[in-house]
């Protein structure tokens, strides 16, 4: 079979997606190979497989049933305040774990709010560790993640479509048969697996929420490999599980979510007239916004005495963290446009693999690969922040791509044979066709990458020393030293900063632009 | 690749700087080089009378810190390595990583202290710390037998964690899984590590938290808040002891000497109480700070010998997981 010609080459996105590969298996390599004795799989790794595979895939399917009514909710209603809450949507993901567990369970402890107000009839306290705490604090981050991914969706869907099926007289069901269902089919299986390698390395979420050593996670074990017992063979053959366990994910998803996109629209404003059901959409967004602004608004309570109190060292390392986030943005991006374009023009479904791993590696396993590489060059503390920044935008690489291959695939499907024969290949297709009609989703991912670094500690911890720290790590140091009023305060400005790195990135894609 | 260049450019610059002087790389824990802990006064006071510059390396807690001299064996920067404890000693004497020391003091210590190889810096009980106003059980039979609530951490991710499980072995011998099953309805939660558990007692979500018997003086000293009280079992308290010792591999043998030396003088036994909320190894001549003799004093201190405590922590952990895994 004969490749169609296409209007750019794949070539620099495999080769961006190659880079990531071998920053990913490198370091794995470079793990296993220092290992001295490897220790093999005992009963309490099935244990930990069987408890990491059944909070996965359960943390995935409740995010995404639930994120698919109040994402249709948001794609049919305009209200005000609707971008303010689109944006605060992306808040819980980017809070770091131990700032997010002490929020979530201000609201849903034992001695939380909703506790608080069942006690107030007589109700005895909610029991939340468990399971199901599990699974709900995994819904709590990824809910939002989902939301935006499926709502991206239905922005993509040409205005002329509902236009069309408007002017057929189609009712709710009819529109959501012949044009959200499609659609649905299509984004949701990449969605599911994103969310699902999320979850397959919780750790400390799953520990602390599922209530002792049943919720122990393969991240869990390899953690204790690492620091308990120092076997680092058992941490590479863990580590090597997880990867295998996305690496199916991700080939199920991109299996499963084919299907034709919606053709050729002329880019108009997006207007319904589908009616649907007033009330049921107002209900399901008042329910996700209370579901995930409680948390939230413990954290900004809490932190507000403390932003006073908080040191000057605090606003050094805020510095710190946004110089870090830029840097993790600017490198996110040189990977996933090339990336995200390649798969655009073919079935490059090993680039998105590729891309998909970010997730799966553990931190641990990636950090210390690096450190055994790096030390023989360079002293790793002195890399401590480039390298932070680069281990942040891998693993906001899986997160880029689900934002920008459905809209890559467009443009090239769309736009691809005319400016071939308009001799507008390559670096012209790109600069001039490609790039401006995906702001909207460069400015998105862009936004999320900056925000993801920033409120995570990454692999800081193990190389920073005294002088250098990012936020999260200060907030870590500050809860060390006793001083959780301080770190609240210091976890309000990371929110801050987070929120605003996201709502400047993604506004300034938007511009003169109705999302 | 820009910030690689400007990084190891900054690297260069730095070496330069420091070529003069001859340098001691001391890997420690994260929450030693902290601002809030005693780095910076370390690193002060003995830069004063050292004629050197002093590197303090963080690296998470102390178990991580074993794992990463581990990982740079023989060839390590580091020249000494503060922060291991008790629990921690074998497995450090079994890299064959580090050389014997001859420092010794009037340790200040509830044991007698005759390692060749690591010398204490501070030490403490765990305990279970609990409001003031709050009637703690005696022991871990009226723990159980109790509707109190605790948060502990993970053994195999925290020290604390693992001081727990080792206590109640030490405690309990044989009988450690009955009470370890008797204790699994009181324990709300277990967290990775001591930050979570404390600010999720903090927020009331359980009503004592494992920690140290000297938590109570950080709040009543830095935040003049009376309001914690830590719990004496009468069974007894098992301790942590915090070590240091010098790596063979060291670069600058006589230096790491004087800094270990220096460890257990007063100027550096005088920073530990208020910053890292422990008691110091050697009292300082001006005592321990103002509101130190208000904590709680268990009568009975417990502690295996670092051959004891490599011997029984496969197996506790394992009673510990089949316990609390019901």
């Amino acid at each position: 079979m004969v490749e169609r010609a296409q209007p750019v080459s794949p070539l620099p996105g495999i080769g961006a997606a190659a880079l990531v590969a071998a920053l990913i298996l490198g370091t794995l390599a470079a793990v296993a190979l220092r290992a001295e004795a490897g220790g093999g799989f005992g009963p309490a790794d099935w244990a930990a497989l069987r408890f990491t595979l059944t909070q996965a895939i359960l943390s995935a399917l409740f995010s995404i049933g639930l994120a698919v009514p109040v994402a249709r909710a948001l794609a049919r209603r305009r209200f005000p305040g609707r971008r303010a809450l689109i944006a605060l949507l992306g808040a819980p993901f980017i809070l770091p774990v131990i700032v997010a567990i002490i929020g979530l369970l201000q609201v849903f402890g034992r001695a939380g709010w909703i506790s608080d107000i069942l006690g107030y009839f007589g109700f005895a306290p909610i029991r939340i560790y468990g399971l199901h705490g599990v699974v709900l604090a995994h819904v709590f981050f990824n809910l939002p993640l989902a939301t935006r991914l499926i709502l991206q969706g239905w922005q993509e869907i040409p205005a002329e479509r509902f236009r069309l099926a408007a002017q057929l007289g189609c009712n709710g069901m009819a529109m959501f048969r012949l044009i959200e269902l499609p659609m649905l089919k299509r984004i949701l299986p990449g969605v599911l697996a994103v969310i699902f390698a999320i979850c397959l390395t919780s750790f400390a979420v799953a520990l602390t929420l599922g209530g002792g050593p049943r919720a122990t996670t393969i991240e869990l074990a390899i953690y204790q490999a690492f620091t308990y017992d120092f076997d680092l063979g058992r941490a590479a053959l863990l580590s090597a599980l997880q990867l295998a366990l996305t690496a199916a994910a991700a080939l199920a998803a991109l299996r499963f979510s084919r299907g034709d996109g919606f053709g050729n629209g002329l880019d108009r404003p997006i207007r319904r007239w589908d009616g649907g059901a007033p009330i049921a959409d107002a209900l399901w967004i008042i329910a996700a916004a209370a579901f995930l602004l409680l948390p939230l608004a413990s954290v900004v309570i809490s932190g507000f005495a403390g932003l006073f109190e908080t040191p000057a060292l605090v606003f050094r390392a805020a510095l710190t963290s946004v110089m870090v986030a830029a840097a993790s943005t600017v490198i996110l991006l040189l990977l996933a446009l090339p990336m995200a374009t390649a798969v655009a023009t073919g079935r490059y479904g090993i680039v998105e693999l590729s891309g998909i791993l970010g997730l799966a590696a553990s931190p641990l396993v990636i950090g210390t690969g690096l450190f055994i590489l790096v030390r023989p060059v360079a002293n790793p503390t002195a890399l401590a922040l480039p390298v932070t920044a680069l281990v942040n935008a891998v693993m906001a690489l899986p997160f880029a791509l689900r934002i920008l291959v459905p809209a890559a695939r467009d443009v090239v499907s769309r736009h691809g044979r005319l400016a071939l024969s308009l001799d507008m290949a390559n670096m012209t297709f790109f600069v001039r066709i490609l790039l401006p009609r995906m702001r909207a989703q460069i400015g998105f991912a862009a936004g999320l990458a900056a925000a993801l670094s920033m409120g995570d500690l990454g692999v800081i911890a193990l190389f920073a020393d005294a002088q250098i720290a990012t936020l999260p790590l200060q907030i870590y140091r500050l809860m060390g030293a006793y001083q959780m009023q301080a770190a609240a305060g210091g976890a309000l400005l990371l929110l801050l900063l987070s929120m605003s790195a996201f709502w400047i990135l993604d506004r300034g894609g938007r511009w003169h632009a109705e999302a | 690749m820009k910030h690689l260049l400007i990084a190891a450019g900054l690297l260069s610059a730095t070496s330069a700087i420091a070529a003069d002087k001859p340098q001691l790389t001391v890997y420690t824990y994260d929450s030693f080089v902290s601002d809030w802990g005693p780095g910076p006064q370390v690193e002060e006071a003995f830069e004063a009378v050292c004629n050197c510059d002093l590197n303090l390396v963080g690296v998470e807690d102390g178990a991580a810190l074993l794992s990463r001299i581990r990982l740079e064996g023989e060839n390590s920067e580091a020249d000494v390595v503060l922060g291991l404890d008790t629990s921690l000693i074998n497995a450090a004497k079994d890299t064959g990583l580090f050389a014997p020391s001859s420092v010794t003091a009037d340790y200040a210590l509830p044991i007698e202290w005759t390692d060749d190889v690591f010398a204490p810096y501070d030490w403490g009980y765990f305990a279970f710390v609990h409001n003031a106003d709050y009637s703690a059980p005696a022991n871990f039979r009226e723990l159980a037998n109790s509707e109190t609530k605790i948060i502990i951490q993970d053994p195999r991710s925290s020290t604390p964690g693992l001081g727990l499980l080792l206590w109640v072995k030490a405690a309990y011998g044989d009988e450690a899984p009955e009470i370890w099953a008797g204790l699994a309805d009181n324990i709300v939660t277990v967290t990775k590590g001591w930050s979570e558990a404390y600010g999720l007692f903090l927020e009331g979500e359980s009503d004592m938290v494992l920690s140290y018997t000297t938590s109570p003086a950080y709040h009543l000293i830095a935040e003049e808040d009376a309001s914690k009280s830590a719990a004496v079992f009468d069974e007894g308290n098992y301790m942590q002891v915090e070590v240091a010792g010098k790596l063979a591999g060291t670069d600058q043998p006589e230096l790491a000497d004087q800094f270990l030396e220096f460890m257990v003088s007063d100027a550096f036994q005088q920073i530990i109480p208020t910053t890292n909320w422990m008691y110091p190894a050697v009292t300082p001549a001006a005592g321990l700070p103002e509101g130190f003799e208000t904590l709680t004093v268990p009568e009975k201190a417990l502690l295996f010998s670092p051959d004891e405590a490599a011997d029984v922590r496969d197996q506790a952990l394992a009673e510990w997981l089949s316990a609390l895994s019901q």
